[in-house]
Order: structure tokens, then sequence, then C-alpha cells
């Protein structure tokens, strides 16, 4: 953050003005999951500099219904207006889906650390999508105590993209990143 | 507020841990807000929404509301689930698929507007509302396109899974195709679509085979709610005019051209559960129309009246 406060008027280059957007929206955080940033999670798909002149940031939801899409935009223009690009969109990118595989080495063990055990590899198909009536099959770890021996209690959780599951060798509770 | 000051001049607060817990601290002051709708002004913001060549724009429109409108109104059904499920988990599990659904329905209302505006009710000049919010709020029931499965009252616990079952079965197979769709919107939508809609399948085929193989109750309870909703099946397959156009268009699909592919991934999970088909005959429309048509049961005035009572006693709503 350190070019916050050099505003615009000091006619940057482009390429300076890019660096400086780029700086801004990688810092803002996830507002439902805020121990990792927008760029961790794979939601922030690009940053540019519009013929314009205006920055525009391209997001991606990670569910069609994520309330979050409101406060992520909210929070991406205050941050750039705070680091004195206050000429600034936010645009919905569609597509490709959101993926938990776009979710960041770094992503992953901010995750972890906080107690929320990150997702396997998304499923990968050609062909129509398989019916699974019995349990979800993952090797989810316990990120309390590391232990192997889980148990799904819920697919649905708390936000719209984790499950719930529960340790049987500590006997915690704890969510885990659903893989989509 | 005490520390508004303080916050005017901080330069990093997107790290600062309270930023979310004060529903105020988030708005931007010079951002006027349609009071009932979400405040992400255009869930489409930025998205190339050209109708493709030879594509009517009325049939792409019309389409998009058909399916918009089956999600929106089954997740106003399934929302009635919130604080009255079984237990929390399920509870829980229900509200997660709403919010799926309302958010489809949210992009494909916007798409809808998009592609032919003249289908968006009028409002008084001034009002925010913004043009999904228009569709969902300011229609009369016989303006909504959904199937009547959707729409009907929920029943007991074992008849909702019967009911998302038969929904998310037939709608993940819709989305499969629309994939491919030459209207990139709807591609989007469709291949977002599918990665909710495996889930939601998923949760209610393991729900339905543990009602099947749970108790006495538990099974009788099941088979009649399968029942009850099993004459409105045949209509997710009866295409529609405006569904023949479109997918002779390359934008859309034929509901009867997945009719195959639901059957058998419905077979398996009654031939898994041990339960016979329902041999009941369909619900007929009236003179041949249904929920394509706008023509509904009675259950869709009393969902609408209070789903869009609010809004419409306020249509310059907004703080």
């Amino acid at each position: 953050m350190s070019a916050a406060g050099a505003g615009p008027r000091h006619a940057p280059g482009r390429q300076s003005l890019l660096d400086r957007a780029r700086a801004a929206a990688a810092a803002v955080v996830d507002p439902e999951l805020p121990v990792l940033t927008l760029l961790d999670l794979g939601v922030l798909r690009d940053v540019e500099v519009a013929d314009d002149g205006a920055v525009v940031v391209a997001i991606t939801p990670t569910y069609s219904g994520c309330p979050a899409m409101g406060a992520m935009r909210d929070d991406l223009l205050r941050e750039l207006r705070a680091a004195g690009l206050p000429d600034a969109r936010v645009r919905v990118a569609l597509e490709p889906a959101w993926t938990t595989d776009w979710i960041t080495p770094a992503g992953r063990a901010a995750l972890a650390e906080a107690g929320i055990s990150p997702p396997g590899a998304a499923p990968r198909r050609s062909g129509p999508v398989p019916l699974r009536l019995g349990p979800p099959r993952r090797a989810v770890r316990c990120p309390r105590c590391g232990s192997g021996d889980t148990e799904v209690t819920s697919e649905f959780g708390s936000t719209a993209c984790k499950a719930l599951y529960r340790c049987r060798a500590c006997r915690e509770p704890f969510d885990h990143v659903k893989e989509i | 507020m005490p520390d508004e000051r303080a916050r005017t001049t901080r330069t990093t607060r997107t790290r600062e841990p309270d930023e979310h817990d004060n529903a105020y601290a988030g708005l931007l002051t010079d951002d006027p807000r349609w009071a009932f709708g979400t405040g992400f002004e255009d869930p489409l913001a930025g998205v190339d929404t050209t109708v493709p060549d030879g594509v009517d724009p009325a049939d792409l429109a019309t389409y998009c509301l058909m399916l918009g409108d089956d999600a929106l109104v089954l997740s106003q059904r399934l929302a009635e689930w919130t604080s009255n499920a079984p237990d929390l988990e399920e509870d829980i599990a229900f509200a997660n698929i709403a919010l799926d659904l309302l958010g489809q329905a949210r992009l494909l209302l916007a798409r809808a507007a998009a592609a032919d505006p003249t289908q968006v009710p009028a409002l008084p000049a001034g009002s925010p509302v913004p043009d999904e919010d228009r569709l969902a709020f300011f229609r009369d029931g016989t303006a909504l396109r959904n199937v009547r499965l959707a729409e009907l009252p929920n029943g007991d616990f074992a008849q909702t899974v019967a009911r998302v079952l038969l929904f998310a079965t037939w709608r993940l197979a819709l989305f499969e195709e629309l994939a491919r769709s030459r209207d990139a919107v709807l591609a989007a939508v469709a291949a977002k679509g599918v990665k909710e809609l495996t889930y939601h399948r998923d949760f209610a085929g393991r729900w339905f085979l543990v009602l099947a193989r749970g108790t006495e109750e538990s099974r009788r309870r099941l088979v009649a709610g399968l029942e009850a909703l099993w004459p409105y099946r045949a209509e997710l397959f009866a295409t529609h005019d405006v569904e023949r156009a479109v997918a002779g268009a390359g934008v859309g699909v034929d509901p009867a051209d997945v009719a195959d592919t639901v059957d058998a991934v419905l077979d398996r999970v009654l031939e898994t559960s041990g339960v016979e088909r329902p041999d009941v005959p369909p619900r007929a429309g009236v003179l041949g129309r249904a929920g394509r048509d706008g023509r509904h049961t009675e259950a869709l005035s009393l969902l609408l009246a209070e789903m869009q009572s609010v809004a419409r006693a306020h249509p310059l709503g907004q703080w």
C-alpha cells in the first residue's frame, strides 16, 4: 500500500497506475472469509486500465447467489479510492465459472490456519454429471488435530461454499470448502 | 458509530477486523439503494448482453423468464423452511439451495430484461428498482412462466425432498445442454448452475434413499409426497412454442430432449430406494395451457402475495 495517498493529479504512467490498482485490489479481503483476499480466493479475475483511464476490476461470483458481491464491489472501490484511484469500476465476469481450484496455495494455507479445511481438486468431467447417492468421497483432514478420521455432517453449511464436517478423533466440528 | 471520524481517515481499512461487523460501515454515501433488493446495482455489470444473430429477442427474454421464474418461485418455497426444518442442518441446506436458485433467477431475469426491455414492468419515474426486481416483484401470476411443480405448497419434509429431486434432476439435465447455448450469458449461467444443481440433486437423492429405507412412517410420507407431485411431472417435458423456437435458434433447450436422461437418473434413485414409479395421470392445464403460459394453480397467487407485497407497497423505496 505504499502508493496510498498519491492522487491521480500526479499523472502517473499507465503501468504505474495499473501497478497501484493491482496492489490495492489485491489487498481486499473476502467479506465472508476475511482470512483470505479476493485474489487468494480466485474471485478477483482481472485489473485493467480502460481507454477512458478508469480502473476496471473484474470479479466473479463463487456461487450464483453469492450475497457478498455487493460488499466485494464496495470494498474494492473503497480500497481503490483510498489508494488515490477514485475513477474505478467493477465488472462481473461470469465466464469461466469460478472453481475452488483457483484458490491459491496461500489461500489454502490461510483457510487451514483459520480452522477451515481447504478444498480438494474440483471434479473434472466429460459427459453427464454422475449421480452420487452415497456420502461424498473426499479425503478430509481435521484442521484442528490433523486426523483423517472425519465424517460429513451436511453438504451445506454456514455459507454457500462450505460443507459441515466433524472429526471422529477430536470430536470437533469444522467447515470444509466444498469442491466446485 | 463513535469512531466515524477515525474511519473516514483510515487508508487501509479492509483488513480491519470490524469492517463487516457494522452493517452500515460498508455503505457508500453516494450509492442510493432500492430498499428491497440486494444493492449490487447490476448482476450483469460489464457483461456483453448482445442478442446472438438469428434469435428473436422477445423469445430469448421469455425463455429466460421461464427458467428464471422456475428458480425464483421454488427458491421462495424452499425459503419457507427457514427455521422450520426438522433439524438445523436441513434448515441450512434448504436455505442454501434456495439461495443458489435465487442467484440463478436474478441473473436470468436480468438477462431477460437486457434482451427485451419491453417485458419489464414500468414503475413511476424516479423508482430505483432494478429490472430484475421489477420482473420479480411487479408481475402478476399470469405473467409468470414457471412450471407448476415449482409453486405447489411444500407439504412435509419428505414431499419437499421429492420435489427438489424431481426439479434438480430436470434442471441439471437442461443446464448441461444449455451450457452450450449460443447466447454467452445463458451458457455462463448454465455452466455455473450445473455445479450448484449437482449438489442439490445429490442432497435430495440421498435424503430420498434415507427416507425410503427409514421407518414405515418416513417411507409412507415419501411415497405420498412423490404421488402428490407426480401429476405435475409431465409438464416439465412438454415443449412450449417459445422453447421450440429458442432450441431451433441454438440458444435454448427443448425439454423433451432431456426426458430420457432425467428418467434414467430418477429410475436409479427409485430402484435403489425400492420405490415404485407412481401410477397417477398427469394434471392437465387449462385448455392445454399450463405454467409456461401463465396458467397456474391457486398456490402461486398466495406465494406472490407474500413475496411481492412489501415491494409493491413501496415502489420508490430506497435509503
